[in-house]
């Protein structure tokens, strides 16, 4: 080998970081010629149809499967009772109390259905057709039982979801400054507010969303070989293969678990499924593979639902607008049964309430209930949205009740710059923020003072379409998660990410990582990544993940992690491919190791024009024919990562909405959003990511809402109502970045993913709000359609012309708010008789 | 999802369909476009042994002129209805409403005999083409055909004068040339169907209103026609006062359903207001 500098007169290749470069995985995504898990064809595969059961509750009496079993092209039928003991169970991974209540969720239900939608039986045929054709055939008698759909009602326990459990409530969950010894005492605050300050109650309707990611769920099993390989359109692979181990009694070293590419799934594949056990219980029972697709019915009946909380809210504060307490108490709703991190998810709202503000005293309560409906848990933002929501429509209408500008009242409590590290009372320390710098960028983007100036045009034109400003300032925790941590709160599983890097002979590099897109476009943000650190072009750097083979450990794709977490692990892993490299550098190059720098991909003899680039020095840890004596011929290396402490993105939303109070039609005008994410690797793929965050996130406000009538039956079943959005329904947004980086990372970076989803659900509600609020409006519930809007308006000059306040009596005399049939929410100053 | 299986019958003429129709009874469905029956098929709502297409019949597509009158073929598809500049002008109410049924994959492929025959109340052709005065003609056995006017075409939901063994061949509809046309469509988003529409075709004389056509889509069980405001704005001036009180019952003996979109009195509340609006917007006002 000879050691030649050819590169001494080349200029360092311009940096990737921060470039915004199109994602190397679109083609294949777009055009789907790609390993989608129902692409995936093996010889003599079967096929699976699930039969489903139409009640929300009853109990199974019989099932005849003869006539399915007879129907051409049929193998078997299968029903829960025949595969009881090797089915394995839909675990709980988060018991968010030790004595949580947790009934036992079998993927093909034995004795009893909780939820319309439970698999009952399982129809294995040659041919997907045909496997539907007989599901028509199972004969099921069940007898039906009572039902408790309502969130509150189910609370009160007089109709149980379960009636071996003997209570629908599953855990209460509390965190109190005061007991903490992060704050004050919270009800003193509210006790001393309403003496001579202001106390803003209000009930939010946090309502149920169906994630509707784009591929609908798929597995395909293949038990034939030593290993059984379980491919599925999941986030979670890792999870999977340890849960199918440790429910099923399968080895883990006996499964090999691959998520191909997968279609999405804004935390609505984050998730082990009834049909993943399913599917694997059938396979191993036939030793032949089989494939199960769900289609987009099943999917919106059967993945697991979002959000869906009540939320009782109390603010105290100064009659100066500076906030002395916040309580908050949440009923969430799980759904059937506890869904993997179903019960966490709403208890992750606890240290995300408070939010930005520098509150001294606080109080979080929640109480997680089982119903008759779907199981819930994470869609995207998984808490945080609930609970951006809860405090920045409380914001508003504390701003409203002072009679001052929204911002300035977020001002007057927020943490300054010059206050980070701050511990907040909810006992996170935020790392780094710039709540000034976004804001302001934000108000000059929006042209924050000349809307105001036309809202108050409208206003004294009686204009029938009316003008209002709604403001989210937000702050999320993300980069999920320090194992510590997740331990404390008995979470099943740590929070560290695992990488590693192949330096392959030819000079190309493989990247494995442990984190599972879909989606997302790591493989571009990775190889950026790696490029800048290891001096390699992008191209040559190839990113391998979602299968347990290729990437032993691993921790999966959610909650903002991969990047801040998943990102880390491949810094550190490059790192220590270069220390690695050094020692071989030194050697070829004749030099001492404290003689050499590394740059741009290359060892230099400082002061030389001596040097050896990695690639060479990869291939001749292959060739391994001249290396210091005893050397591993091996510059690959792995790193995990456990992160410290969470990464706190925030940012500020302007949102501009039109009513039209004829009809209660909403348009959006304007939407400015400026987001401090830390340092960005993409700024094309952060784009992507906030623009769909979004319209995620502003569907919540206006459009989606999962419905259920009165048998349990899932009215928005299809997509004809369950209103999703596309972009025909959307305004062109005008996004920009303030940039504090993170200093929990090497590259300072803190996640993008779900940052537009948390902050523009409450920016439109408020904006809608504040149009309408002359007319007597304060609170309209999700999704504010125009009916909705239309009747908020007809309600408010109603009691207006009545010549009444708008506002109603104190929550706990009267009904709440978002109640069905309930008054107006209230708001108590002082000298009201309370 | 996969429907349940079936026998596939692609007829060259009328007559053929029409006598597969009579070998196979109600075992068979006719296929158009597919947009309405497909997803049928898929959800498994109905599940015919037989599906007989029209779309290798020659004879039902396109749009000819005669004399007073533009004859629309059922298989026409929406895309070729927004594309004929024929319709555009003499029955630009068509037009208008097609324009916002959802979105352009569909419109290729769905036909405007296809959305006539399925006869869904929130459909968007149905009101425009009652408000045109449209006469429908039907094949039936051997050979025979009738006209049916707009009023006795739409029975009931999903159910129309065209009986089983017949087939929609053609819509006869008369010209408006140099009227005025808006379509009011409400949704919460883009690719829904009708919360309520107001088809709106006026004939206007130095600035006041002449002769005005108002259909009706989602107030009832089937597209209406709304006879008395028709009447109403005759000799009126087209502004915002005088087309508000003509149009203000617009909803009187109306019947529309309560769904997540809106309750039935939400839906009276909200024709009232879209009718002035599409009234307006029909005279240029
Ligand atoms: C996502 C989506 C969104 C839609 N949005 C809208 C919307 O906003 N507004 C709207 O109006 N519609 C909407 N539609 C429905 C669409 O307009 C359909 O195309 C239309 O209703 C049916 O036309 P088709 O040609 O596809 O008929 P097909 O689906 O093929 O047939 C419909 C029915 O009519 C019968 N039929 C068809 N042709 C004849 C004939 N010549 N003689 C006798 N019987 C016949 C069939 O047997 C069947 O029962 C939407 C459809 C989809 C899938």
């Amino acid at each position: 080998m000879t050691i030649t500098d050819d590169r001494t007169d080349t200029a360092a290749p311009e940096l990737e970081i921060g470039k915004a470069r199109r994602r190397k995985e679109d083609q294949r995504l777009i055009t789907g010629r790609t390993r989608w898990t129902d692409n995936i064809q093996l010889p003599g595969m079967l096929h699976l149809a699930m039969v489903r059961s139409p009640f929300a509750h009853a109990t199974i009496t019989a099932i005849d499967t003869s006539e399915a079993k007879a129907a051409p092209g049929v193998i078997d039928v299968v029903t829960g009772a025949d595969i009881k003991d090797v089915q394995g169970v839909n675990a709980n991974a988060w018991p968010i109390t030790p004595d949580q209540v947790t009934p036992t969720h079998l993927p093909v239900a034995v004795e009893r259905v909780a939820c319309a939608g439970e698999i009952v039986a399982v129809v294995v045929a040659r041919s997907a057709a045909a496997a539907r054709d007989a599901a028509e055939l199972v004969d099921v008698d069940y007898d039906e039982l009572p039902a408790v759909l309502d969130l509150k009602e189910a609370a009160a326990d007089t109709v149980l979801a379960h009636p071996d459990l003997g209570t629908n409530k599953s855990a209460f969950w509390k965190l109190d400054s005061a007991e903490a010894g992060t704050g004050g005492d919270v009800d003193a605050a509210i006790a001393k507010a309403r003496a001579d300050g202001v106390v803003i109650e209000r009930e939010f309707r946090q309502q149920r969303l169906i994630p509707a990611f784009m591929e609908p769920r798929s597995v395909v099993v293949d038990p034939t070989g030593e290993q059984m390989v379980v491919w599925s359109a999941t986030q979670i692979p890792h999870i999977l293969r340890f849960l199918i181990s440790a429910t099923m009694g399968i080895p883990e070293s006996k499964v090999r678990v691959i998520a191909p590419d997968v279609g999405g799934g804004f935390g609505g594949k984050l998730q082990t499924t009834p049909e993943e056990f399913a599917t694997i219980a059938v396979a191993r029972r036939l030793g032949k593979p089989c494939k199960y697709t769900e289609t987009r019915s099943e999917s919106l009946l059967s993945g697991h639902h979002g959000r869906d909380q009540w939320q009782k809210l109390t603010l105290s504060a100064e009659k100066d607008g500076t906030v002395t307490g916040f309580k908050v108490e949440l009923l969430a709703d799980m759904g059937a049964y506890v869904a993997i991190v179903g019960g966490g998810v709403p208890v992750l709202g606890a240290w995300m309430f408070n939010s930005i503000y520098k509150f001294p005293a606080y109080q979080f309560n929640c109480q997680t209930v089982l119903t008759n409906k779907t199981w819930v848990d994470a869609y995207r933002g998984a808490g945080r949205p609930e609970a951006t929501f809860g405090i920045e429509r409380m914001m508003d209408e504390l701003a409203a009740e002072l009679g001052r500008d929204p911002l300035e009242v977020r001002e007057q409590n927020w943490i300054t710059h010059e206050e980070f590290p701050f511990t907040t009372v909810a006992g996170m320390t935020y790392d780094s923020g710039n709540y000034e710098a976004a804001t302001a960028r934000a108000k000059e983007l929006f042209g924050y003072d000349e809307l105001r100036a036309e809202q108050q045009r409208r206003r004294e034109s009686n204009d029938p379409v009316q003008l209002g400003i709604g403001v989210s300032t937000f702050t999320e925790m993300c980069g999920l998660a320090p194992s510590r941590i997740l331990g404390q709160l008995s979470y099943g599983a740590g929070g560290w990410e695992h990488a590693s890097i192949r330096m392959l002979a030819t000079g190309k590099v493989e990247v494995v990582t442990g984190v599972s897109p879909h989606g997302q476009g790591h493989e571009t943000a990775w190889s950026q990544i790696v490029a800048d650190r290891l001096g390699v072009p992008f191209e040559d750097v190839e990113v391998l993940h979602g299968d347990t083979q290729t990437s032993p450990r691993g921790l999966d794709t959610y909650g903002s992690r991969s990047l801040v977490v998943g990102a880390e692990a491949v810094v550190r892993a490059a790192d220590k491919v270069i220390d690695k490299a050094k020692v071989f550098a030194a050697h070829l190059l004749e030099a001492s190791e404290d003689d050499l720098e590394f740059k741009a991909g290359r060892f230099g003899v400082k002061g030389t024009d001596k040097g050896i680039g990695i690639a060479e020095i990869a291939l001749a840890t292959f060739t391994a024919h001249n290396l210091p004596d005893g050397a591993e011929p091996s510059i690959d290396a792995d790193a995990t990562f456990d992160p410290d402490n969470f990464s706190f993105p925030h940012g500020t939303h302007l949102c501009a909405m039109e009513v039209d109070t004829e009809t209660g039609a909403t348009t959006m005008r304007k939407y400015v959003c400026v987001d401090d994410i830390g340092t960005i690797i993409n700024p094309l793929i952060v784009e992507g990511q906030v623009h769909g965050g979004l319209v995620q996130g502003i569907a919540q406000a206006l459009w989606e809402g999962a419905e259920y009538d009165e048998q349990g039956t899932l009215v928005t079943g299809s997509f004809v109502d369950y209103t999703l959005p596309t972009a025909a329904d959307t305004i062109s947004f005008i996004t920009d970045h303030t940039t504090s980086p993170s200093t929990t990372n090497t590259l300072g970076t803190k996640g993008v993913g779900e940052a537009g989803t948390i902050a523009s659900t409450p920016a439109v509600v408020n904006a809608i709000i504040d149009a309408v609020r002359p007319l007597g409006v304060d609170d309209i519930v999700m999704p504010c359609t125009p009916e909705r809007v239309w009747k908020a308006i007809q309600a408010g000059q109603a009691v207006s012309h009545e010549g009444e306040r708008a506002a109603a009596p104190h929550f706990d005399e009267a009904t709440p708010n978002q109640d069905p049939g309930a008054g107006s929410p209230s708001t108590t100053t002082e000298g009201s008789d309370q | 999802m996969i429907p349940a299986q079936f026998d596939y019958i692609a007829p060259g003429s009328v007559e053929e369909a029409i006598s597969a129709l009579a070998e196979h009874g109600d075992d068979a469905k006719v296929l158009a476009g597919g947009q309405s029956l497909l997803p049928i098929l898929r959800m498994r709502l109905n599940a015919p042994g037989f599906v007989i297409d029209l779309g290798r019949i020659g004879e039902l597509q396109g749009i000819t002129e005669e004399g007073d009158t533009l004859v629309i073929g059922a298989m026409t598809t929406y895309a070729a209805v927004l594309a004929s500049e024929a319709v555009g002008t003499h029955a630009a109410l068509l037009s208008k409403a097609i324009q916002t049924v959802a979105d352009p994959q569909i419109r290729h492929r769905g036909t405007i005999g296809g959305a006539l025959v399925h006869a869904d109340p929130a459909g968007d052709v149905g009101a425009p083409a009652l408000a045109l005065g449209a006469e429908f003609v039907i094949a039936g056995p051997g050979g025979s055909t009738r006209t049916v006017a707009g009023d006795d075409f739409f029975e009931d939901l999903f159910t129309t004068a065209v009986g089983e063994g017949e087939l929609l061949t053609q819509i006869r509809v008369p010209k408006h040339t140099g009227w005025g046309a808006h379509y009011e469509k409400f949704v919460r988003v883009s690719h829904q169907w009708s919360i309520v529409g107001i088809a709106a075709t006026v004939r206007s004389e130095g600035g006041s209103i002449a002769e005005a056509r108002v259909g009706l889509t989602n107030m009832g069980s089937t597209p209406l026609r709304a006879r008395a405001v028709e009447d109403a704005l005759v000799g009126q001036p087209a502004t915002d006062e005088a087309v508000r009180a003509a149009v203000a019952s617009v909803a009187e003996g109306t019947n529309p359903p309560s769904d997540l979109n809106g309750d039935s009195d939400y839906r009276k509340h909200l024709a009232t207001v879209l009718t002035r609006r599409a009234v307006l917007a029909a005279a240029g006002a």
